[in-house]
């Protein structure tokens, strides 16, 4: 049996594996917020970087290859992720069959104690967006979304309030998940737990910085900064 | 002090359960919390009802015997404090009490208060020891630990196996208890030889019982009377995936 088969056997190694994808989902999720960023370079830099993500690794690659690759990577990380999480859960979720009728929490955080909750959020929004931004399927009215035209589908996209109100309330969960997860991988891969305040730091900047930044650009349309 | 306990009482395994409230009078501060206990029972037999059942033995914080949970806390308010050791000056007159049992499906309830733990006992047979020659005794400082080491190894063998890890963390995980097995023998040289075996079975046979899975959400840290820390659940989970990507020694000797 190989090392990784032996590893996904036990429940140690189906958390490393969590970890493991969570490390790529956190290096994405960086990623993905320093695009969005460009919002506030204007229309031409932000269609350029959409176009750019499709030309990645031209001339050796073809139009769209590196990209669709990128994709596939993420989706095979985020099934992992999710069906690792689903079977330990349901693991936890049996071993205690009768409840405390009191039960303090004395030191899990919130955040710690909402990770599958807050994972499930994450995937219906997750199936928004691509539904919202990549295809235009939902949010738009007949004919507004042009594929070319991101920064115009976004503009539009926020101008919608409570389309908005549910990316910042996403965002929250995925601060919330950022917060523990980043900590937490660090404990789970065993990484010298002596260091814990260091992995705690960049947990809560890696946390601070993706949320405040995402959730800026839909107040910026809202409040008519980006137009 | 006179305080109101609200006590899980259950027959025995399987029984159904259910809280009972008691009247504790004229508490002393000075006495610890079994004492106070010792006294509500001799008033339930002297009445005629059967007294509340609860395991205990040394008394002093070093068996791992005693352990149930007040107002949603294992062991209680006092950190580091095994229930033997809280003594009823941390509560204060008029408080209202609930003791319940270890909740877990790994534990199941033998009589009120009392579960059965062999679970744990399991799990250290699994890979719990070292082999070494017995007959004459060894020369004591033959084999050389460096100081850093045996402290942490100490450290680790401090846990008394309560279960008050198990019990307080919210998927009734038994990481911190295996952690510490795991950890005090394989931070020694005598360790060394069977490190990743041990590494492998013991983690092998907690996931044979029917306990959940680790979260690090630091309940058990806070719960456990000898202050364990996950430090060494960390180390754990770094030798058993290094275990993982090496063979076992059995086959290692085949030359497989
Ligand atoms: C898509 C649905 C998702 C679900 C259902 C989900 C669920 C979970 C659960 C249950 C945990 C375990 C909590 C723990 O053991 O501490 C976890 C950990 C983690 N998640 Fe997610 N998650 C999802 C998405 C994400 C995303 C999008 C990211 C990246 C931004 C992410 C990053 C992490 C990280 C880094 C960890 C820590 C791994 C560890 O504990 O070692 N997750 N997730
Ligand atoms: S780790 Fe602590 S709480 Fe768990 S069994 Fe050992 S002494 Fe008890
Ligand atoms: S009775 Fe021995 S530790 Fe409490």
């Amino acid at each position: 049996m190989s090392a990784v088969a032996a590893l996904w056997s036990t429940s140690i190694g189906k958390k490393a594996v969590m970890a493991v994808t969570g490390i790529v989902l956190v290096g994405f999720v960086i990623l993905h917020l320093a695009g969005n960023l460009k919002i506030y370079l204007g229309a031409g830099a932000f269609d350029a970087y959409a176009r750019g993500l499709r030309e990645l690794g031209e001339p050796i690659l073809a139009y769209g290859q590196a990209l669709w690759t990128l994709r596939l990577i993420l989706l095979a990380a985020v099934v992992l992720h999710i069906v690792a999480a689903v079977q330990l859960t349901l693991t936890s979720w049996a071993a205690r069959p009768v409840a405390y009728t009191e039960k303090e929490a004395v030191a899990a955080t919130y955040a710690a104690r909402t990770m599958r909750w807050g994972g499930v959020i994450l995937v219906l929004f997750v199936v928004y967006h691509i539904l919202h931004f990549t295809l235009g399927a939902v949010g738009y009215a007949p004919g507004q979304f042009q594929e070319a035209s991101a920064y115009r589908n976004v503009v539009n996209g926020f101008r919608v309030w409570y389309v908005s109100a549910f990316y910042i309330v996403a965002q929250a969960a995925l601060g919330l998940h950022l917060y523990h997860g980043v900590w937490s991988m660090f404990q789970t891969l065993g990484v010298d737990a002596r260091s814990n305040g260091v992995y705690r730091g960049l947990a809560v900047v890696v946390a601070v910085v993706v949320v405040v930044g995402n959730v800026s650009i839909p107040l910026a349309v809202l409040g008519g900064l980006v137009k | 002090m006179n305080l109101t306990l609200k006590v899980w009482r259950q027959k025995g395994a399987g029984a159904p359960g259910r809280f009972v409230t008691y009247e504790a009078r004229d508490v002393s501060p000075a006495t610890s919390f079994l004492e106070m206990l010792d006294a509500v029972n001799e008033g339930l037999i002297a009445r005629g009802e059967a007294p509340i059942a609860f395991e205990h033995d040394c008394r002093e914080g070093i068996c791992g015997s005693c352990g149930f949970v007040i107002n949603g806390v294992p062991h209680g308010p006092r950190r580091g404090t095994t229930v033997c050791q809280l003594h009823m000056r941390v509560f204060e007159d008029g408080d209202v009490l609930t003791l319940e049992p270890w909740r877990a499906r790994a534990f199941p309830i033998l009589k009120d208060l009392v579960v059965d733990r062999s679970a744990l006992d399991r799990i250290i047979q699994a890979g719990g020891f070292i082999s070494a020659p017995t007959g004459s005794a060894p020369d004591a400082n033959a084999i050389l630990a460096p100081k850093e080491d045996a402290e942490r190894a100490f450290d680790a063998a401090a846990c008394i196996g309560c279960g008050a890890c198990v019990a307080a963390c919210p998927n009734a995980s038994a990481m911190l208890f295996t952690a510490a097995k795991v950890s005090h023998l394989g931070l020694f040289p005598q360790g060394q030889p069977e490190r990743w075996d041990r590494a492998r079975d013991m983690v092998r046979a907690m996931d044979g019982e029917a306990f959940g899975s680790c979260t690090n959400m630091r309940e058990c840290e806070a719960a456990c009377p000898k202050e364990i820390s996950i430090a060494f659940i960390a180390r754990l989970n770094r030798d058993l995936v290094k275990a993982s990507f090496r063979p076992r020694r059995a086959a290692a000797a085949a030359g497989v």
